[in-house]
C-alpha cells in the first residue's frame, strides 16, 4: 500500500503491545498447528514477529494482526523444514503433513473456532500433573504469559541456566512421554483444573508474600497471576476460577496498606483501610457472589468469601467475625488443614476472647502439628499479649523469631518484643 | 511358563560409553534377542525411555494422584509388568487409573523407546544377517 507507510518505531510499539497481549494465544495456536512441537512453535513465533517488523512499515498493519502472525509463523516453520529437507528426507514428510493440516483447516473455514481452545490446551499442557511443580510454574509463565526465562529466574531468585534447564526438561518430557496437546475430558476436568489453579495461586503468592529480592518484579508476578486468572475465567467460567480470581483481587486490593514505606509489615487489623483498592474489592466481591450462588464452589471461593468479609468491614472491630468463623469451618470440612484451623482460632479469638483462641491453638500443637510454623507462635504471642501475660508472650515471640525467615516479619516481631520490654 | 525379566541400568551409563563400545553392546544384545526369537523364547519386550519421562500413579486418600518422575521407594518391590497400548500419556493415565492394582501399590508409567533406527544400524553393522 503506497502512501500508507508507517514509521518503524510505531510498528515496533504496536508489536510490543501485541506481544504482551497476544503472544500466549499466538503460540498456543502455533503449537497445535505444528503438531505439538513447542520449540518449533517458539521459533516460528519469533520469525513471525521479525517478519512483521520488516513488512508492516511498508505494507501497513494487517486488519487481523494475530491471524497474520499465526499464518506467517506456520509458513516460516514449513519453509525451515523444507530447507532442512535437502539433507534429511524425514523433514519433507513433516512439512507435507503440516501443509495438509493447513488445507483441511481452510476447507473447514474456521478462522476463529478453536482459538480459545488453543489457549486452554496450552495452559493444561503446561500445568500437567506429570510435570514437576516448579516446571509447571516456569513453563506457564514462559509459554502462556510470554515472560522471558531471565525474568522468571529473577522473580524466583534462581539462576537463569538452572531455570532454562528446567524448562528444557519439561518440554522434553511433553515430547518424549507424549503428553497430548488437549483440554482434559469432562470427567478429568475438576482435578486437572485444580492443578492449574494451584499453579496460578503459587505465582500470585510468590509475588505477594515473598519479602526478599527486587520487590517490583515480584509485584509483577502477582499481576501476571491475576492476568492468568482473567484469561482462565474467560476461557472456562467455572466457579472455582471465579473464586481464585476473587481471592487474588481481594488480597491484591490491600497491597498498598500492608507495609510501611520502609517495608515494615502491617497486620490486617492495623491497616489503613482507606488505602485499600475499592475497584479491586468491588470486582472481587462480585466474583465471590457468582461463585457462591453456583453451589459448586470449592476452597478458593470460600477463602475469597473470607477475604470479602474483611473487605466489607470498616475496621477490625466491626468485622463480622462469626461469619468468618463459619466460613473457616466450612473450609475445614472441605479440606482439613492445621493452618486453616489456626486461622479459624484467630477469628474465634476476635469475638470469643484471646483465651478461647489460645485453647484451640494449643489443641493443634498438642496433636504435634505446626510446632515449627513461625506464625503459630507469633499468633500465640499476640493473644498472650492481649491477655496481659507478658512472660508467656515474650517466650512465644522468641520462638517465632527463631523460626521465621522473612525479613519484614523478623523486624515486626522484634518491634513487638521491644514494646513488651517497655511494659 | 512365562517369565518376565526386568533389565536394570544406571542412568547415563549407556551414554557415557564410547561409540565403539556402545555399538558392540547393542549388536551383541540384539543378535542374542534374534536368537531368542528364532528359538521361540522371546514373547515380547521393549526398551524404556529414561526415568525423566516417567509418571507415577499412587492411590492417595481414595483417589489416584499423578506425580512427576519414576517410582523410587524401596519398600515395595516390582510385582509385575503390563505392556500397555495407549494413544498418549493422558490415555495411559486414564486407563491405568482405573486399574484396581493401583490401590495395592503404585504404577510407574514409562514410555517405550523406539529402537527401530538403532536396530537398522546394528543390522547393517552385523552384515544384515538377521
Amino acid at each position: 500500500m503506497p502512501g500508507n507507510e508507517i514509521a518503524i518505531e510505531e510498528v515496533r510499539e504496536r508489536l510490543e503491545t501485541i506481544y504482551h497481549a497476544e503472544s500466549g494465544r499466538i503460540l498456543a495456536t502455533l503449537i497445535r498447528l505444528l503438531n505439538g512441537d513447542f520449540d518449533r512453535a517458539e521459533d516460528a513465533m519469533q520469525d513471525a514477529f521479525a517478519a512483521a517488523l520488516e513488512k508492516w512499515p511498508r505494507d501497513g498493519v494487517p486488519e487481523n494482526a494475530r491471524a497474520w502472525l499465526v499464518t506467517t509463523g506456520r509458513n516460516k516453520a514449513i519453509d525451515a523444514l523444507r530447507r532442512r529437507a535437502r539433507f534429511d528426507a524425514a523433514q519433507e514428510k513433516i512439512a507435507q503433513e503440516l501443509e495438509a493440516g493447513e488445507r483441511e483447516e481452510q476447507a473447514a473455514d474456521k478462522e476463529h473456532v478453536g482459538l480459545e481452545d488453543d489457549s486452554l490446551r496450552l495452559i493444561f499442557t503446561c500445568c500437567h500433573p506429570a510435570l514437576a511443580q516448579e516446571a509447571r510454574v516456569a513453563l506457564t509463565l514462559r509459554e502462556v504469559c510470554g515472560l522471558k526465562t531471565e525474568e522468571i529466574a529473577r522473580a524466583f531468585l534462581s539462576a537463569t541456566p538452572a531455570l532454562a534447564q528446567r524448562i528444557v526438561r519439561a518440554k522434553a518430557k511433553i515430547r518424549d512421554a507424549r503428553i497430548p496437546y488437549q483440554v482434559p475430558a469432562a470427567e478429568e476436568l475438576p482435578e486437572r483444573l485444580a492443578t492449574v489453579l494451584q499453579v496460578v495461586y503459587l505465582v500470585f503468592n510468590e509475588g505477594y508474600y515473598a519479602s526478599s529480592g527486587a520487590s517490583l518484579t515480584r509485584a509483577d508476578l502477582s499481576g501476571e497471576a491475576i492476568r492468568l486468572g482473567r484469561l482462565l475465567l474467560e476461557l472456562l467460567p467455572e466457579p472455582e476460577v471465579m473464586g481464585l480470581l476473587a481471592l487474588m483481587l481481594l488480597q491484591e486490593s490491600r497491597r498498598a496498606a500492608r507495609s510501611t514505606e520502609e517495608g515494615e509489615m502491617i497486620l490486617l487489623e492495623d491497616q489503613d483501610r482507606a488505602l485499600w483498592d475499592r475497584a479491586k474489592i468491588a470486582e472481587g466481591i462480585g466474583l465471590v457472589e457468582r461463585a457462591l450462588v453456583s453451589r459448586r464452589f470449592g476452597p478458593y471461593s470460600l477463602q475469597a468469601a473470607i477475604a470479602a468479609v474483611h473487605a466489607e468491614a470498616p475496621d477490625a472491630a466491626a468485622t463480622d467475625w462469626p461469619q468468618i468463623v463459619a466460613l473457616y469451618s466450612a473450609l475445614l470440612e472441605m479440606e482439613p488443614s492445621p493452618v486453616v484451623e489456626l486461622n479459624r482460632a484467630v477469628a474465634v479469638a476476635m469475638f470469643d476472647g484471646p483465651a478461647a483462641g489460645l485453647s484451640l491453638i494449643d489443641a493443634i500443637l498438642a496433636r504435634g502439628e505446626l510446632a515449627d510454623y513461625h506464625w503459630v507462635h507469633s499468633v500465640r504471642a499476640d493473644l498472650y499479649r492481649r491477655l496481659g501475660k507478658v512472660a508467656e508472650a515474650r517466650a512465644a515471640y522468641g520462638k517465632a523469631l527463631a523460626l521465621t525467615q522473612q525479613e519484614p516479619e523478623r523486624r515486626f516481631l522484634e518491634k513487638r518484643l521491644r514494646e513488651l520490654e517497655e511494659i | 511358563m512365562k517369565y518376565i525379566c526386568l533389565g536394570y541400568i544406571a542412568p547415563n551409563k549407556f551414554e557415557s560409553l564410547s561409540e565403539t563400545d556402545r555399538n558392540a553392546i547393542v549388536d551383541e544384545c540384539l543378535s542374542y534377542d534374534d536368537e531368542l526369537r528364532a528359538n521361540g523364547n522371546f514373547a515380547g519386550g521393549d526398551a524404556l525411555q529414561p526415568p525423566q519421562t516417567a509418571t507415577t500413579l499412587r492411590w492417595v486418600n481414595g483417589k489416584v494422584s499423578i506425580t512427576d518422575g519414576p517410582y523410587a521407594e524401596t519398600k515395595e518391590q516390582i510385582g509385575g509388568i503390563l505392556i500397555l497400548e495407549a494413544r498418549d500419556l493422558n490415555h495411559a493415565i486414564q486407563i491405568m487409573s482405573k486399574h484396581p492394582g493401583v490401590k495395592a501399590g503404585p504404577f510407574e508409567i514409562r514410555p517405550a523407546a523406539d529402537l527401530s533406527e538403532m536396530m537398522r544400524e546394528s543390522e547393517a553393522r552385523r552384515g544384515g544377517k538377521a
